[in-house]
């Protein structure tokens, strides 16, 4: 049965396509087939993280009015053969969704695909509802500081009031925390929240951090999806996490600060 | 304008109060009865006020004269202060004869318990708009209907009991009744009950207990680390944060007076 898995988070620019992105090409690389779906209608992203801005003719509002085919509107990712995408539009806005479209949609992706993921757009207007609606699992990306984890709580609470398996009365959406743009040695000088703190108010269980880097934003400019990057803290964190949501057993890596050049040298601290 | 001092006041209250169950109609047998059973314990009933249980009686047409039976039990220092249950006729009857009428208890009104609801955070309240917090206008309590014949309790509700995380802006209100939160209440979230309040976990959010104006409410919390503590209306913020001394500890909140207080629970 194909899995509906939505990347929320409430706050703007804390990673959520980016993780969408990586997310969805790590489960196609492990053969899953999987489709990626832009719910940010108006302020399309994904589809530029993804290096296939250039091949967008039609998106999800021609879906969901009628206008094309499913089929017509994805488009096949350049790294990955399971992967597609299915990007949302650049001239309409928000309220081009609705439920019923959205739910005639994913009836029919569920047909051929294992994972549909869903990348919510900010916020709680109706372009995060519809995104959120039919999950059966949440992946909740938090920055490591106090409003980002308090949007991310609010997000918590409408998935657990207002999503389909709660409207329904379901087993409620599973819920996966991940800590993304973390900086150890900023959390060990005090100025950033530690995992333990954020884990500690949301109390969800944790699926992954992804380390603070450069190279994710090189990676967003140059349209490559950051879990392809070659020897990067940030690919790897992301496979683990894929490994992880796939059930493995992986330890938590890149919360502890970096030992420098010195410092090994030395022998720690 | 000074103020004028209050020269009383109005407040309901649970007393426990005696129920004499008259199982007859029939005056002579009753009298002699309670003559003999009060010669026994001649001082036990000394001014007692005693609620005379007219329910074995409803189905019978034939009244009791209250009066007589109200005056005969004065002789032996039980005093009759009112009746609970009967019929229409009886109540009316009792009323003529100067007596109050008890409102019934709540289980007696209800043919069957009604099952505690498993409200979850699932079907909590979920508002975005802000509407006025009924603990912040205790005058809305006045406008409950105050045209009941007796003062009574109204008829208590099962506790509300939330065993999900309430997350911010998430707001669950336990009406007429107490609340009680095994998961934690993060900040930006509320509590609303008309009763107490019991959060077995850390409470960060706010907690408004006696929403509709009980004074004896009380707030319990595992985890004091909350934004916002109210009783019937009396309320209090943490801007310098939470006292040292119940700062993230066990501690009960009532109010004393118009002050409230919050104290560690040690025990």
């Amino acid at each position: 049965m194909a899995k509906v898995i939505v990347i929320t988070s409430g706050k703007g620019g804390v990673g959520k396509t980016t993780t969408s992105a990586s997310f969805s090409s790590g489960l196609a690389l492990r053969g899953n087939k999987t489709v990626v779906i832009d719910f940010d209608v108006g302020l399309r992203n994904l589809d530029l993280i993804m290096g296939c801005e250039r091949r967008v003719v039609y998106d999800i509002i021609n879906v969901i009015n009628g206008e094309v085919s499913l089929k017509q509107a994805l488009i096949k990712d350049k790294n990955c053969d399971n992967l597609f995408i299915l990007p949302a539009s650049q001239t309409r806005d928000k309220d081009a969704l609705n439920l019923e479209g959205v739910a005639r949609i994913l009836e029919e992706l569920k047909q051929s695909f294992d994972f549909i993921v869903c990348d919510s757009p900010a916020g709680i207007e109706s372009g995060a509802f519809m995104a959120m609606y039919f999950a059966d699992e949440a992946l909740v990306v938090t920055n490591p500081e106090v409003s980002s984890v308090r949007d991310s709580d609010r997000i918590l609470g409408i998935l657990a009031a207002k999503s389909k398996r709660a409207v329904e009365g379901l087993e409620p959406v599973k819920e996966h925390l991940l800590v993304t743009r973390y900086d150890p040695k900023r959390v060990n000088a005090g100025e950033m929240l530690s995992v333990t703190d954020i884990q500690e108010i949301l109390r969800i269980p944790l699926l992954g951090v992804i380390p603070e880097s450069e190279s994710v934003l090189k990676a967003s400019n140059s349209g490559t999806p950051a879990i392809h990057l070659d020897k990067s803290d940030v690919a790897d964190a992301y496979r683990d996490v894929v490994g992880r949501f796939m059930g493995e057993d992986l330890p938590m890596r890149f919360i502890a600060e970096k030992a420098g050049f010195l410092k090994r040298l030395l022998g720690g601290r | 304008m000074s103020i004028e001092v209050p020269a009383f006041k109005i407040k309901t209250g649970t007393l426990p109060v005696l129920q004499l169950h008259i199982l007859t109609t029939d005056m002579a047998q009753l009298k002699e009865q309670l003559a003999l059973r009060l010669k026994l314990t001649p001082d036990f009933f000394a001014s007692t006020p005693i609620a005379l249980e007219l329910s074995a009686i409803a189905e019978s047409a034939t009244g009791l004269d209250y009066a007589e039976l109200a005056a005969f039990m004065l002789e032996h220092g039980m005093c009759a202060a009112g009746v609970v249950g009967g019929s229409a006729e009886h109540r009316a009857a009792a009323v003529q004869a100067g007596l109050g009428l008890f409102t019934e208890a709540p289980a007696r009104n209800i043919p069957k318990r009604e099952a505690v609801p498993a409200v979850t955070a699932n079907q909590a309240v979920e508002l975005h708009e802000q509407p006025e917090l009924p603990g912040f206008s205790a005058v809305e309590s006045e406008n409950q209907p105050a045209d009941q014949a007796t003062p009574g309790m109204p008829p208590a509700r099962p506790t509300m009991v939330i065993d999900k995380p309430v997350r911010t802006g998430q707001r669950i209100y336990a009406e007429g009744g107490n609340l009680v939160v095994l998961a934690i209440v993060n900040a930006g979230a509320e509590l609303i009950a008309d009763g107490d309040i019991h959060v077995y976990a850390p409470m960060r959010g706010k907690a408004i207990a006696g929403a509709q104006g009980n004074e004896a409410a009380r707030i319990f919390v595992q985890g004091m680390e909350a934004e916002l503590l109210s009783i019937a209306g009396c309320f209090k913020v943490f801007e310098d944060g939470i006292p040292e001394n119940v700062r993230g500890k066990p501690a009960q909140v009532h109010l004393e007076g118009s002050r409230l207080l919050i104290q560690p629970l040690t025990h």
